[in-house]
């Protein structure tokens, strides 16, 4: 498989108050053509500042101040805004995390399947009629995909005609009708219930085999990652800490904070038992020394942790940023 | 379920459907919009309508009472002005000025205030500094004052009304956008554009405008009573529309000097003026009351 997208060395910081904030700290990661990488971490970890960073979509006072990310074989940081606008949508495709709120309002759905093909795709007929009827059936052909029933009809409706996993599953058509090369899910599931978070993931998942497409599917749920990912990485505090096969990471973690994660999620083998939280909480990002970062919370930390730790090699195909990692193998 | 959670769904078409419910629900609000549309229908059939040409003299006939009083004569209902002309007719006609300025301002207006304000809240920066300290410089001036000044400057006129009213007027539908603009530029939806790849002016005329035109139509409409009592006000005052043309506001005028022995040369425009600005903000006041979730109970 070859590198789709592959950043390297990414900051991404925030001015703020307070002081400048690194929310992105030196980030490299790779994906593969038709891969699926699964990105953890707790809220401010970075995780989706990381992928905003890709699509160029920072928000003042934030800005990308280091690194390169070359998508496809362009280096995304070079290009024009208009040039970067083309990509969005066309290769590069992200949902929001809130479905029931990231649909306009006042606008039917075709309307917004339309205007995604319109900005672009270039094949679409000329004639204005036979355009329309092209898009029309592209928009029945997506609708259908994600599993709305009767698209035709469902194409007039406004958004709050649909239930929240529909709405869901219409982001995620909206997000494909242009055949993306990668989709970045950002929490694809948060906002819904447990059954219909399967359901999503799994459409999620079969899509991809059919599309070849590589997804990346940002979570805070373990769970999710080890059903859905071929790959791993785990986010604290800015940083990768861990990187690897999704099996490999989740059966034998070498780094604290991963093991940490594992060890509070809830099993029904552990009923009866307390749930081991990870200690303490994710330090300020303002004017953090040049140290393990989960050092003050880590239970396995020694003096020697105090400097800074870079990633080591932790197996085939994996890397964690632990000094510690070969008593955790 | 409840208003309030109807209210809060993010749902602009339902909304607008129950919104229009409701306001078609009040009596009173639909008695005024049945009272604006036969003022509409006056201005705009006026010559089919009118039982004398408004600006036919006759001294024989000056200052004469209404039909039912001592003296008067049902072919001139309401009575004669000072040149024996029929003030019913004139009050028809005077329709047409009143709704044309208020009409034209108010679509003039909320135009430029749409671009405007749409411009200041998306854009932010300096556009929105340079764009907000010339609506805060308008404001500062009184409203009366600005438009008698600017009447002065370029003459009288129908266009010249309408463009003076509408220099300062779009100043109060910029800053309801602008301000909706800077709330809803920050929304989920807005952002999910953005990643499918939306330019500029897609956010903006597609993503954000249909979303935030409730509250635009709702102060446009308010507003528009107000413009209407500005022009007879300018008119009262000499500086509106040119005589003979009929105007209610140079009517209340003209009929000053004699308000003691011919009330009706005052009144019967006066009244007009009072009924349509009422009319309108009553009218203007329900869909207030439907359209904003805010006073919704």
């Amino acid at each position: 498989m070859t590198v789709l997208l592959e950043v390297t060395s990414l900051r991404t910081e925030f001015a703020t108050r307070a002081g400048l904030v690194r929310a992105v700290d030196g980030v490299s990661l790779q994906v593969r053509r038709g891969e699926c990488l699964g990105v953890v971490g707790e809220s401010g970890s970075g995780k989706s500042v990381t992928f905003t960073s890709v699509m160029g979509l920072v928000r003042s006072p934030g800005k990308v101040a280091a690194g390169t990310i070359f998508f496809d074989g362009r280096d995304l940081c070079q290009l024009s805004s208009e040039e970067m606008r083309a990509i969005r949508g066309r290769d590069i495709a992200m949902t929001m995390q809130d479905a029931l709120t990231a649909l306009n309002p006042a606008l039917t759905v075709g309307e917004q399947m339309a205007e995604v093909m319109v900005a672009h795709d270039e094949t679409l007929p000329a004639g204005r009629a036979a355009r329309r009827s092209a898009i029309r059936e592209r928009s029945v052909e997506m609708l259908g995909l994600v599993g709305i029933p009767s698209p035709e009809t469902r194409l007039r409706q406004y958004p709050h005609e649909f239930s929240g996993g529909m709405r869901q599953r219409i982001m995620i058509a909206i997000a494909l009708t242009c055949r993306p090369k990668l989709l970045i899910a950002d929490e694809p599931t948060t906002a819904l219930d447990v059954t219909i978070q399967a359901q999503v993931l799994e459409l999620i998942t079969d899509i991809r085999a059919r599309l070849g497409m590589a997804v990346v599917l940002i979570t805070h749920d373990l769970g999710v990652v080890a059903e859905h990912c071929d790959r791993v990485m785990v986010m604290y505090a800015g940083q990768v800490v861990e990187e690897g096969p999704t099996a490999a990471v989740i059966e034998r973690p070498r780094h604290p904070y991963t093991r940490g994660l594992l060890a509070s999620i809830p099993r029904p083998a552990l009923r009866g038992q307390r749930i081991e939280p990870i200690m303490g909480q994710v330090p300020d990002l303002v004017g953090l020394p040049p140290q393990c970062r989960f050092h003050s919370r880590c239970p396995m930390a020694r003096p020697e942790c105090l400097v800074a730790v870079p990633m080591l090699p932790a197996g085939p195909g994996r890397q964690a940023r632990c000094l510690r990692l070969e008593d955790l193998a | 379920m409840t208003d309030a959670t109807l209210a809060a769904a993010p749902s602009a078409e339902s909304l607008f459907r129950r919104n229009l419910r409701d306001f078609r629900r009040n009596r009173l609000a639909m008695a005024s919009v049945a009272v604006i549309l036969i003022f509409v229908l006056m201005a705009v059939a006026a010559p089919l309508i009118a039982p004398q040409d408004p600006n036919e003299t006759d001294l024989f006939r000056r200052l004469q009472p209404p039909g039912w009083a001592e003296g008067g004569d049902w072919a001139f209902p309401l009575g004669c002005d000072a040149l024996g002309r029929d003030i019913l007719s004139r009050i028809i006609y005077g329709a047409r000025i009143s709704i044309f300025i208020g009409a034209a301002v108010i679509f003039l207006a909320t135009g430029v205030g749409i671009l405007a304000g749409l411009a200041a809240g998306y854009f932010r920066g300096w556009v929105d500094v340079v764009i907000s300290r010339v609506v805060d410089i308008l404001l500062g001036f009184p409203y009366l004052i600005f438009a008698i000044g600017l009447m002065a400057m370029m003459g009288p006129g129908l266009l010249n009304i309408v463009l003076a009213l509408a220099y300062k007027e779009w100043v109060i539908p910029c800053r309801v956008v602008r301000g909706e603009t800077l709330a809803v530029r920050e929304l989920e939806y807005v952002e999910a554009a953005r990643a499918l790849g939306a330019g500029p002016r897609h956010i903006m005329w597609r993503e954000i405008l249909p979303n935030i035109l409730s509250p635009v139509i709702v102060v446009s409409t308010i507003r528009m009573a107000h413009v209407i009592i500005l022009e007879a006000s300018l008119s009262f005052l000499g500086l509106g529309v040119q005589p003979p043309t009929a105007s209610w506001g140079s009517m209340v005028s003209d009929g000053r000097a004699f308000i003691l022995e011919a009330w009706w040369v005052s009144t019967f425009p006066g009244l007009a003026i009072l009924l349509l600005v009422l009319a309108i903000n009553v009218a203007s006041q329900a869909l207030r009351d439907a359209f904003d979730p805010r006073f919704s109970e």
